[in-house]
């Protein structure tokens, strides 16, 4: 059992406890109010305290952990898929407009295909390739979404 | 009666319209294609197509959805029974003997009965759903705030507590959901609420971008490198997909228990689709005279929680519409779509928009028999897409998800909304957390606090209003009911026994 199956109802509870602390005091700038005339604060800071009580109550009482179907246990955090995975939407987002739509697809896939260990460097590349082709037709010519093609290069 | 026969027949006229049957075609052609895909469940294949229905009117939109609903919830079937890989967690349960059927070469009847037994379920919920939401409607015209806020609330605790994993978890989720509701402008004050400055936000998060965050790249950060997908050798030809006379009759009677099941328990709000089917293959299981057959082949195995998730698709729809609370998160889905629409979903539905509901419930019929006449003959493409690696599939899937969430508004902002609920979502799943309440309470969200608001100010801040009206009471006794049960058992050890354990898979 690693560090993290061990305090996973900790983290848990710490986790939601965390939000919740943080609903409630911003909330509270917000005005709180009365029953008859509430604030724009009393929902969030209601909901927070809720959520404090709830993070408080799974850190002090940890659940049994539930049970799942054979092969399909509690998810883990793959740290090489889960880098690729984010870096992919983020190369999307920072280079739909700057570097245009082809280069933003290109990296975009190949960046997400890489996240597995069994996609070799050649693979990712023609499915990068692939789908990029596809995907400038579809949207660029098809659906006219507002970016450039290749900026500077290509409208 | 007789006005639900003439509406229907209204509906049928809206619904064949040539515009409409296309999107409701395309929808559930291209639902049934996604949904068969291995990872991709009921939600993400929705949350994925929803953008393409912004466009469109909202009839059309609305019989698109649903196509994609039933479509994919039919395709998740195909993948779980061919492939022993739960796309969908209702079809969880399907596995255990439409699995060991494909071994033995019988997959093809397994997906026939799949088919007879949703094409039977879903008619009947057809049929419950067409003479129940009306009288539901007359009821609930006398609902006032404060009801709809108790009704709400029993809804949203239903729905945290009565799916699989820790209630307690489910119950923190919809909390958090319902503040992810409150991220925007108060109608009231026009104060921005945590915004964190960004006027991007002033307007709220986006449904999709949500939805997709949570249960499209957060299931891919958490399955990649995971998720072991043979590749299936399964040959099924549109001559195997009809089973044998013996193979109809053992499934005949657990279709129908399984269709009653799926009825009783969609009239129940917040009652997962998971936990329906697991009770329908348990009852099956234990009034079997040989139960030593399931988990080994057993076709009633296949046919009866098949069918309870069908009818129960259909029951759903019921206080979705005729009420505006959502069931599910699927629901809730197809809520918040209409609200993007203009369409105030509530009792006063049926009368203002007719063409809406009439339609959606005749396309509800029609959807499904272009199902049956779709499926019999593509049943050998089916089988090639499940032959498509995972690890090709999902780094395509994140590139139509990111241009997806843009194109509803062409802003990037909305794209970084999907990645920081991608991120968080992974985190939640980490931790255990079940996902779907986050969408519930999302969607109805600012529906609870403006009737809270409402209910208060009617009453004059007196909060005894909610156990002096009969309806209301009834409701938030059940709420509570419900909460201090699942706290209490949950303080209490040994825990009880989820179903799931009951069920021992």
């Amino acid at each position: 059992m690693s560090l993290f199956d061990k305090h996973r109802e900790h983290l848990a509870g710490l986790l939601v406890g965390g939000i919740g602390a943080f609903a409630v005091l911003e909330g509270q700038s917000y005005g709180i109010g009365t029953l008859t005339a509430m604030g724009s604060g009393f929902f969030p800071v209601a909901l927070g305290a809720g959520m404090i009580a709830l993070g408080i109550l799974m850190a002090a009482v940890p659940a049994a952990p539930a049970a799942h179907l054979p092969g399909h246990g509690p998810s883990r955090l793959d740290w090489r898929g889960g880098l690729s995975i984010a870096a992919a939407v983020v190369l999307f987002i920072l280079l739909a407009n700057r570097a245009g739509l082809a280069p933003a697809i290109f990296a975009c896939v190949f960046t997400a295909a890489l996240g597995t260990r069994q996609t070799t460097l050649r693979e990712a590349a023609l499915l990068a390739l692939g789908v990029t082709v596809f995907g400038v037709l579809l949207f660029a010519y098809g659906l006219k979404v507002p970016f450039p093609i290749i900026a500077g290069v290509y409208a | 009666m007789e006005s639900s026969i003439a509406g229907l027949a209204h509906g049928f006229q809206v619904a064949l319209d040539w515009h409409n049957l296309i999107w409701c075609f395309v929808g559930v052609f291209v639902g049934n294609m996604v949904g068969v895909l291995p990872g991709m469940g009921v939600l993400s294949t929705i949350s994925i197509l929803l953008p393409l229905t912004f466009s469109m009117q909202p009839v059309a939109a609305l019989l698109m959805l649903s196509g994609i609903y039933y479509g994919a919830q039919y395709g998740g079937a195909i993948c779980s029974i061919l492939l022993n890989l739960p796309c969908h967690p209702p079809h969880a349960v399907t596995c255990l003997d439409g699995y060991p059927m494909t071994q033995q070469g019988r997959g093809g009847a397994a997906l026939g009965i799949t088919m007879m037994a949703s094409f039977f379920a879903a008619s009947v919920g057809i049929i419950v759903m067409i003479f129940l939401s009306p009288l539901l409607v007359s009821i609930a015209f006398k609902f006032g705030p404060a009801e709809i806020c108790a009704i709400m609330l029993m809804g949203l605790i239903a729905g945290a507590t009565m799916s699989r994993g820790s209630p307690i978890k489910g119950i923190a989720m919809t909390l958090f959901g319902l503040l992810c509701g409150v991220v925007g402008t108060d109608v009231n004050s026009g104060q921005a609420r945590l915004t964190f400055g960004a006027i991007e936000l002033s307007d709220g998060l986006d449904l999709g971008a949500l939805c997709l965050g949570l249960f499209g790249i957060a299931d891919f950060l958490t399955s990649v490198n995971r998720l072991e997908v043979k590749a299936s050798d399964a040959r099924v030809k549109m001559s195997d997909m009809r089973p044998t006379r013996a193979e109809i009759r053992q499934a005949f009677w657990p279709m129908i228990r399984g269709t009653a099941v799926g009825t009783l328990f969609g009239a129940m709000p917040g009652t997962g689709p998971t936990i329906t089917t697991f009770i329908a293959y348990a009852l099956e299981r234990k009034i079997s005279k040989t139960p030593e057959r399931f988990g080994k082949g057993a076709i009633e195995g296949v046919a009866a929680p098949e069918a309870s998730s069908h009818s129960k698709t259909q029951v759903d729809f019921i206080p979705t519409m005729t009420l505006g609370i959502p069931g599910d998160a699927v629901m809730a889905l197809l809520l918040g779509a209409l609200i993007i629409k203009g369409v105030q979903p509530g009792p006063q539905l049926i009368s203002e928009h007719p063409d809406i509901f009439w339609g959606l419930i005749a396309s509800f019929w029609i959807g499904n028999v272009l199902l049956v006449v779709l499926n019999i003959p593509m049943i050998g493409v089916w089988v090639r897409m499940l032959q498509v690696p995972y690890r090709f599939l999902f780094p395509s899937a994140i590139f139509f998800m990111c241009i997806g969430v843009f194109s509803t508004h062409n802003a990037l902002f909305d794209v970084m909304e999907l990645a920081v609920f991608g991120i968080f979502g992974a985190f939640f799943l980490a931790l255990d957390f079940p996902l779907s309440p986050i969408v519930l309470g999302f969607v109805l969200g600012p529906m609870l606090e403006e009737n809270f608001r409402r209910a208060m100010l009617i009453s004059r801040g007196d909060i005894g209003v909610f156990l002096q009206r009969p309806i209301a009471a009834t409701f938030v006794l059940l709420a509570a009911a419900l909460l201090s049960f699942q706290v209490v058992s949950y303080l209490r050890k040994p825990r009880l026994a989820s179903v799931a354990e009951a069920v021992s898979v």
